[in-house]
């Protein structure tokens, strides 16, 4: 199986050192861009990739560059989401603790094409080892021209900087992203103006995702062509997969979009712990519906085949859970943390998370009226696209599709079913 | 109000942005590291240092849960609760520190030492349970790592 963007884990982390990364094939795609590239060519090329944001919206990335103003009387940015915080998701850290030149050479040249003179890296808080891994990496690319003025004698000038979340999921959002840069709360913006045209301080701004900016230089070296072949007609590539909970090896697999969920469960992952049989997975981050065992029989993990399933992809955090798994008490947890997560602009998301964890809580204590789990699904339908931004979805997408699929985990929890059950027990 | 060499640094960190303000969140992190906590003589000078209103600062402290306002202990032991750890036991680790040091959730060993949090997801997932002290991540953790761990840290 070709490998993109791993190629370099093996070397636990000296590829963060500028001479291993070059050795290895580093550093070559930008002065290919700047060199043999116009700008336009670049989006070019990675439109042909039919590479699509790696951060759980899924947008095709050429098209979001092609949505940036050729002209702009304010400066244009290039911000890369490096807040990795939607739980069952750690790909990102191990992009950038094993790689990061390979992510900064990305955003380089997405800097050249889209003609934008800053970037910042916004990286959750609680990565503050990889933040110094990255402004370490980042004055070695100072120091060897691939950042600051004239950047290999092309005329393109270009500055980066890293800039630190401080523990808030809704700073993944991007538009919430761009407050918290310019030193406000992270509520989310309206959107349209999505933040390619107006972003950061009113400037066109292109957010990605680190796995996504990770891509670009492999798309210069190879081809848009050559990248999308990878993967299926429509989700190109390769994607890494965060794999989670009950399997035997728990890890970050790089694997071609298209790739059957049970062959990562199975082979990259060595199975399900204790050979125990498989109940369920969530396969893009925790804000995604679940699936059953039979749909994860059938999915192969890219885009429209999750989709098919009636999921998503995600940000490609694959949480599994085995036969001893309670969905009640996973949905419970991921509605806590939602609750929490609340930013609390908008009202529907605010209270409605509130009010399902507190159902949730007297369900728990299985003391659930008849009528709650009826009332779970309500609440959820009062949220689901009814909120200022995704957040709310994510809060009620995951309810909704366990009390579908995993009905009788919640029925348990109805007082008076534990009476009948009682009584018959008489 | 800091020391020099962080005064240093806020000045450099200023430099990154075309708007003061925007420094706000890596000026809290300097106050937070030189003083334990957010003190309120800090939330008046980076007000005054960044062009902000001292209500302004106060805002952004507030809704972000890396910073605190109170002091707390030397080292805070923030397990992770949300799925992926929870999965793994992560109640048992925290339950586990609860018995040890004798104190629940969100409180601070008499002497000052420790701090238990339960913490949201921590990009940790596939290394789960985990762990953060301060900055340092502690990956896949048993209740035996964690005495391990107190132990060193006493
Ligand atoms: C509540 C919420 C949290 C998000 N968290 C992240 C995140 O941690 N990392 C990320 O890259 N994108 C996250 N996103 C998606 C971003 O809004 C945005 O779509 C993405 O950064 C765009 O980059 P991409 O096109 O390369 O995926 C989040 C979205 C929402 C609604
Ligand atoms: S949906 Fe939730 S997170 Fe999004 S703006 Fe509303 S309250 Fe904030
Ligand atoms: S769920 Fe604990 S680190 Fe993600």
């Amino acid at each position: 199986m070709t490998k993109v963007l791993t190629n370099r884990f093996h070397l636990k982390g000296r590829a963060c050192d500028i001479d291993v990364y070059k050795e290895t094939g580093g550093y070559q795609a930008l002065p290919k861009a700047l060199k043999e590239f116009q700008p336009d060519q670049v989006i070019e090329e990675v439109k042909k990739s039919a590479l699509r944001g790696r951060g759980g919206a899924g947008f095709p990335t050429g098209m979001k560059w092609g949505f940036v103003p050729k002209e702009s009387k304010r400066p244009k940015y290039v911000v890369c989401n490096a807040d990795e915080s939607e739980p069952g998701t750690g790909k990102d850290r191990d992009l950038m603790r094993y790689d990061p030149h390979q992510m900064i050479e990305g955003m380089i040249i997405a800097g050249y094409a889209l003609g934008s003179n800053t970037s910042y890296i916004y990286i959750r808080g609680e990565y503050w080892y990889i933040k110094e891994i990255l402004e370490k990496a980042i004055a070695q690319a100072y120091e060897r021209g691939y950042l600051g003025k004239n950047i290999l004698g092309s005329g393109f000038d270009h500055d980066m900087y890293v800039h630190p979340g401080a523990g808030a999921y809704i700073c993944g959002e991007e538009t919430a992203l761009l407050e918290s840069l310019e030193g406000k709360r992270g509520h989310p913006r309206l959107k349209p103006p999505f933040p390619a045209v107006v972003g950061l301080y009113g400037g066109p701004t292109v957010v990605n995702n680190v796995e996504t900016l990770a891509v670009v230089p492999h798309i210069i070296m190879n081809g848009g062509e050559w990248y999308k072949a990878l993967g299926t007609e429509k989700s190109g590539g390769t994607k890494l997969f965060t794999v989670s909970g009950h399997v035997n090896n728990p890890g970050n697999f790089e694997v071609p979009m298209g790739y059957p969920l049970m062959s990562l469960i199975n082979n990259e992952c060595g199975g399900i712990t204790g050979g125990r049989k498989l109940k369920a997975v969530i396969p893009g981050g925790s804000s995604v519906p679940i699936l059953n065992a039979e749909e994860c029989e059938k999915v192969n993990m890219d885009y429209e085949s999750v989709a098919a399933a009636g999921s998503m992809l995600g940000s490609g955090g694959v949480i599994v859970m085995d036969e001893t798994a309670d969905i009640f008490e996973s949905t419970m947890n991921i509605t806590h943390f939602y609750k929490h997560e609340s930013c609390g602009w908008c009202t529907p998301c605010r209270e409605g998370t509130r009010w399902l964890y507190k159902v949730f809580e007297r369900m728990k204590r299985y003391e659930g009226r008849p009528g709650d789990v009826e009332l779970l699904y309500d609440l959820a339908d009062k949220i689901l696209g009814k909120s200022f931004c995704a957040l709310g979805d994510a809060a009620a997408m995951p309810v909704q599709s366990a009390i579908k699929k995993f009905r009788e985990d919640f029925e348990r929890r109805i007082k008076h079913n534990l009476v009948q059950i009682g009584k018959a027990a008489d | 109000m800091f020391t020099q060499a962080n005064e240093t640094k806020l000045d450099e960190l200023i430099t990154h942005y075309p708007v003061k303000r925007s420094a706000v969140l890596p000026a809290l992190y300097i106050a937070q590291e030189e003083h334990g906590y957010v003190t309120d003589d800090d939330v008046k000078y980076i007000a005054q240092r960044l062009d902000m209103r001292v209500n302004e600062v106060e805002e952004v402290v507030t809704f972000y849960t890396m910073y605190s306002r109170k002091p707390v202990g030397q080292y805070k032991l923030q397990v992770c609760r949300t799925l992926s750890c929870a999965l793994l036991g992560a109640e048992k680790i925290a339950e586990h520190i609860e018995h040890k040091l004798d104190i629940g959730i969100g409180e601070t060993t008499k002497d000052g030492k420790f701090t238990l949090m339960e913490v949201e997801c921590l990009g940790y997932c596939d290394l789960a349970p985990c762990l953060q002290v301060n900055f340092d991540y502690h990956e896949k953790v048993t209740t035996e790592d964690v005495d391990g761990l107190i132990e060193g840290l006493k």
